[in-house]
């Protein structure tokens, strides 16, 4: 990509102290998101995907904290700013939406009060004005009757409709970042590729840098440009999406491919990759992955996994698929 | 918080610890390590309740062993010596000479006592109504809950001299004095059910949808053993936090009856006697007779209600 | 002879606020029927999935055929007998002991304060059984080990504690087991790991599954039969090949558009219209008829019962051909 990407995160760490020792969550993560480009962030629970993003907007839970690494948000160091900086970012430069739609409302307000806050909160206009705004956003996440239902409260919608509640109010500042952290689980299939496709038009019409955080490989597959899988807190394998899923150079991404059902399909069992994630206060030395990794050798239970980042090797791997043939 | 391992603390066990060291290492205990409130409020607890049970051992003097007392030692200040034997009071002696610091270890007993009966008392009421009220569902459960809301707008103490009342209108007039302390436990433990029962059946209800529960009724076990094996057992952590902190609120109503005059009876007096009976000589000028209790009174319940509130923060995962 | 036959199921729930503010707003009682008029049959040794979006009624199913819901109408008859309607108890046990379950949420299903041990030989136990040694063979049996067995769960992961789920359905040799949405909770690759197991135990055992699921692929890769339901209803029946070649209702057309496909880069496709309806005033006629694109002026006006399409069962108008 030719032009300054909006996001730009490098070597990221977070770390949680704990009784047991220092766990990092995330471990030197480093990726770029483009203006109009949508990065799908895949692992399995505990892989660090949720934290990575929650680390960006500075919405870490405590004890867990950055403790090296840089983030770049449209040419700005924001990892360093105070809470308070932080927080103006956050709406007008970032627009969030989490799992549960219901979490990100407040449920005794109505929507439109929302809505026109954080419009007015961010961008200079009145009342009315943001009123006007807040109903075109509301169009334009596909409420039907918008102006009548502006003064609805959140539990007067069904979980789809809330969702799109949310994904209005997370662009109705027009961020030029949105972090989607699994903004279609609690849905059903049916409802999730209405949201799915909301999202897509929206971002490439407004040309809105996305982080999608999912554990849904078809989901990636459909939505993002790029993807990044994590592996206990680590990148994986970083790439343009189709090459990463249809060619996978990381044995774990192979792994993860395989064990879908599709990917199984007409054979009686399903691929399995051995053993499970490790928990982050029990690594094993080398590679995260070789306890796992059929191709394990030598080099990968003494020395770390070489880092990936942008400008790297796709796959965190020193003996990557495809290319040792 | 999706992301978190289960447990990102556990230690990895190399060598299977012993029973003790894994005690030791809990994250209860290292909590517990780690907060000075409850480190100081235990050891206070601890050296009170200590102190009662041993109070034969400790008392330098048998308050309510008349051969021992003598009048001539009523009165006398604090650090004084007995006229008699030459033995300090280091706390005084009351108005009938009865050396202050034993009749305060006599009088925690009693106080401890009660409070430990009452919120036992009240505990097995709660716990089994919260429990049935839970489970049952239903009429049944709209009926006690809505008894303990009735139940619930009069205050504990205003209960408790009801309950008292009407149990010592049953007591024949020549086993009052005897049956006093059984009466005091009885009206302060159904005055404190209430809290148990909510507490309970709001877990109760929350357990039941649990896919636990129904995998034990798919088996065929009975409302009963699964109220009691399976439930039970996870509705006891809040119980805990509750019974500790009514353990300070019993204390205290203890010795707000005995202080009003219906509870403990001056042959067995209670922290609270012990406060009503000082509290005549305060303007007199012996100040110790109403001080020194009270001062016991205080910290014993606060100590209790600080463990209480340090436990519930330590039993609550989202406060961590 | 089919081993589970489930004729016109129905269940109402009743949903009314409750009495005082009933009467305080003049509201009527308001009912939800969750699952109406479901009949489909199950052969012993095969494995037939339940599919549907939220509010389909399939994990009421679910319960009514494992006994812990009473139908309102219709019946679960298992080895030929009505649960509901059995008298004799010792029958009434013999297949209360052939049926277990397995739950979706592997950290609410076992009880956090017992032992593996007690856990997996409740079923036994509870029956006044001897349960010598049971958890640790079938601790074995499930890819754990013996040792395991005095651990408590929260020792394990989420994979973990579903096989020592499946070792406990075990324990009391069922015949058929219930499995409701048991691997939603789980990642992919623990997924495919219990899917596998739960595959070989079925040929070891030649146990029969009843799997609920509202995950296609999962659907696809387990099932001998597949019944789609929308609101309450069967609307179509038929064998994995044939539902996902060649869908006949338009429901079922819709979700296998929607689902998203690994392969699908890129992939633009017109999501589908409008929301599943409100379960307790739902559409006349056929229920799917307001989202459906085929939809005609029968559909709204009359409800097509289940009938049978080349190898499938369907209920619609237009792949029936009458319209």
């Amino acid at each position: 990509m030719s032009a300054e990407p909006v996001l730009s995160v490098r070597d990221l760490v977070v770390e949680i102290p704990t009784r047991g020792g220092l766990l990092r969550p995330v471990d030197r993560v480093s990726y770029d998101i483009g203006a109009g480009e949508i990065l799908g962030v895949v692992g399995e629970s505990g892989a660090g995907k949720s934290m990575t993003g929650n680390a960006v907007i500075g919405l870490l839970d405590r004890p867990a904290r950055i403790t090296s690494g840089e983030i770049w948000l449209n040419g700005e160091r924001i990892d360093q700013l105070s809470m308070r900086e932080l927080r103006k970012r956050r709406g007008k430069q970032i627009g969030m939406v989490f799992q549960d739609p219901l979490t990100s409302l407040n449920p005794l307000i109505p929507i439109g009060q929302q809505l026109t806050e954080t419009i007015r909160e961010h961008l200079p206009v009145t009342a009315a004005e943001a009123r006007q705004r807040a109903i075109r956003s509301l169009e334009e996440v596909g409420i039907p009757a918008a102006a009548e239902r502006i003064d609805s409260y959140p539990f007067e919608f069904s979980g789809g409709m809330r969702q799109r509640v949310v994904i209005a109010l997370a662009l109705c500042a027009e961020p030029s970042l949105v972090i989607a952290d699994e903004p279609t689980t609690a849905l059903d299939v049916s409802v999730q590729a209405q949201i799915i496709a909301l999202l897509k038009r929206l971002c490439r019409e407004r040309g809105t840098a996305v982080m999608l955080v999912t554990h849904d490989m078809g989901v990636i597959a459909e939505t993002a440009d790029r993807v990044a899988v994590m592996y206990a807190g680590r990148l994986a394998e970083l790439g343009p999406v189709r090459e990463v899923l249809t060619e996978p150079h990381h044995p774990y991404t192979s792994g993860l491919m395989g064990s879908t059902p599709l990917a199984s399909k007409g054979q009686p069992r399903l691929h399995q990759i051995p053993g499970s994630m490790p928990r982050l206060g029990a690594l094993p030395d080398g590679c995260a992955f070789n306890p796992r990794c059929p191709k394990a050798q030598d080099k990968c239970r003494q020395n770390p996994e070489p880092r990936i980042g942008p400008a790297d090797p796709r796959a965190a791997c020193w003996f990557p698929l495809g290319e040792t043939a | 918080m999706t992301d978190l391992p289960q447990s990102p603390d556990t230690p990895i066990a190399v060598k299977k610890p012993s029973r003790l060291q894994e005690i030791w290492a809990s994250d209860f205990l290292w909590q517990f390590r780690r907060s000075p409130v409850a480190m100081v409020s235990f050891a206070v607890v601890m050296l009170l309740v200590l102190s009662a049970v041993f109070a034969p051992l400790i008392a330098p003097h048998d308050p309510f062993n008349p051969a021992t007392l003598n009048l001539m030692n009523g009165f006398t200040p604090p650090g004084e010596a007995n006229m008699f034997t030459q033995d300090t009071f280091f706390l005084g002696t009351d108005d009938q000479g009865r050396d202050v610091f034993s009749t305060i270890l006599y009088g925690m007993r009693i106080s401890l006592f009660v409070g430990f009966a009452a919120v036992l008392l009240a505990m097995v009421i709660g716990i089994t109504l919260g429990l049935i009220a839970g489970y049952v569902g239903g009429w049944t459960e709209t009926i006690i809950m809505r008894v303990a809301d009735v139940q619930l707008t009069f205050p504990a103490i205003l209960v408790a001299m009801l309950i008292f009342g009407i149990a010592k209108g049953f007591t024949p007039p020549e086993y009052r004095d005897q049956m006093a302390i059984w009466v005091l436990i009885l009206a302060i433990g159904l005055s404190d059910w209430v809290q148990f029962a909510r507490v309970v059946r709001g877990a109760t209800l929350v357990e039941k949808s649990k896919e636990y529960v129904q995998a034990a009724k798919l088996i065929g076990r009975t409302p009963f053993a699964i109220m009691l094996r399976h439930i039970l057992p996870n509705v006891l952590s809040p119980v805990l936090v509750i019974a500790t902190i009514s353990l300070a609120l019993a204390i205290i109503a203890e010795a707000t009856l005995s202080f009003l005059g219906v509870g403990a009876p001056p042959t067995q007096p209670s922290l609270g006697t012990l406060i009503r009976i000082g509290q005549g000589f305060l303007f007199s000028g012996e100040w110790w007779i109403l001080l020194f209790p009270s001062i016991t009174l205080l910290a014993l319940a606060l100590s209790v209600n600080l463990l209480g509130d340090w436990l519930r923060d330590a039993l609550n995962p989202k406060l961590r | 002879m089919s081993l589970v036959s489930i004729q016109n199921l129905t269940r109402v729930f009743d949903v009314s606020k409750p009495w005082l503010n009933r009467v305080i707003e003049r509201l009527p009682k308001r009912y939800l029927t969750a699952v109406s008029d479901v009949s489909f049959d199950i052969p012993a040794k095969t494995t037939y999935a339940l599919v549907g979006e939220s509010g389909s009624g399939k994990s009421t199913i679910g319960k009514m055929v494992v006994g812990l819901l009473p139908p309102s109408e219709g019946g679960v008859t298992i080895n030929g007998i009505d649960l509901a309607i059995e008298t004799d108890d010792d029958k009434i046990e013999s297949v209360r002991s052939d049926i277990q379950m397995i739950f979706q949420d592997p950290y609410a299903s076992l009880n956090p304060r017992w032992r593996v041990r007690d856990i997996i030989q409740e079923p036994v136990v509870a029956r006044g059984g001897k349960a010598t040694g049971l958890a640790e063979r079938l601790l074995e049996q499930v890819g754990l080990t013996a040792s395991d067995a005095d651990k408590f769960p929260h020792e394990f992961s989420g994979g973990q504690r579903q096989r020592i789920c499946v070792a406990r359905a075990l324990a009391s040799e069922p015949k058929l087991i219930v499995c409701d949405e048991p691997t939603s909770a789980l990642d992919v690759s623990v997924q495919a790991q219990v899917l596998n197991l739960m595959s070989d135990l079925k040929d070891e055992f030649g146990l029969t599954y009843l799997f609920i699921s509202h995950d296609l692929t999962v659907v696809q890769h387990m099932a001998d039969r597949i019944g789609v339901l929308y609101l309450g209803r069967l609307v179509e029946e038929a064998s994995p090949d044939a539902l996902f070649d060649a869908p006949q209702h338009p429901y079922t057309q819709m979700l296998l558009e929607a689902a998203p496909r690994m392969d699908g880069f890129g992939r633009e496709v017109e999501p589908p219209k409008g929301e599943i309806p409100d379960p307790i005033d739902p559409p006349s006629g056929c229920a799917f008829h307001p989202r459906c694109p085929m939809a005609v002026a029968k559909c709204s006006a009359e409800r097509p019962a289940l009938k049978t399409v080349g190898e499938s069962r369907v209920a619609c108008w237009v792949a029936q051909g009458d319209t």
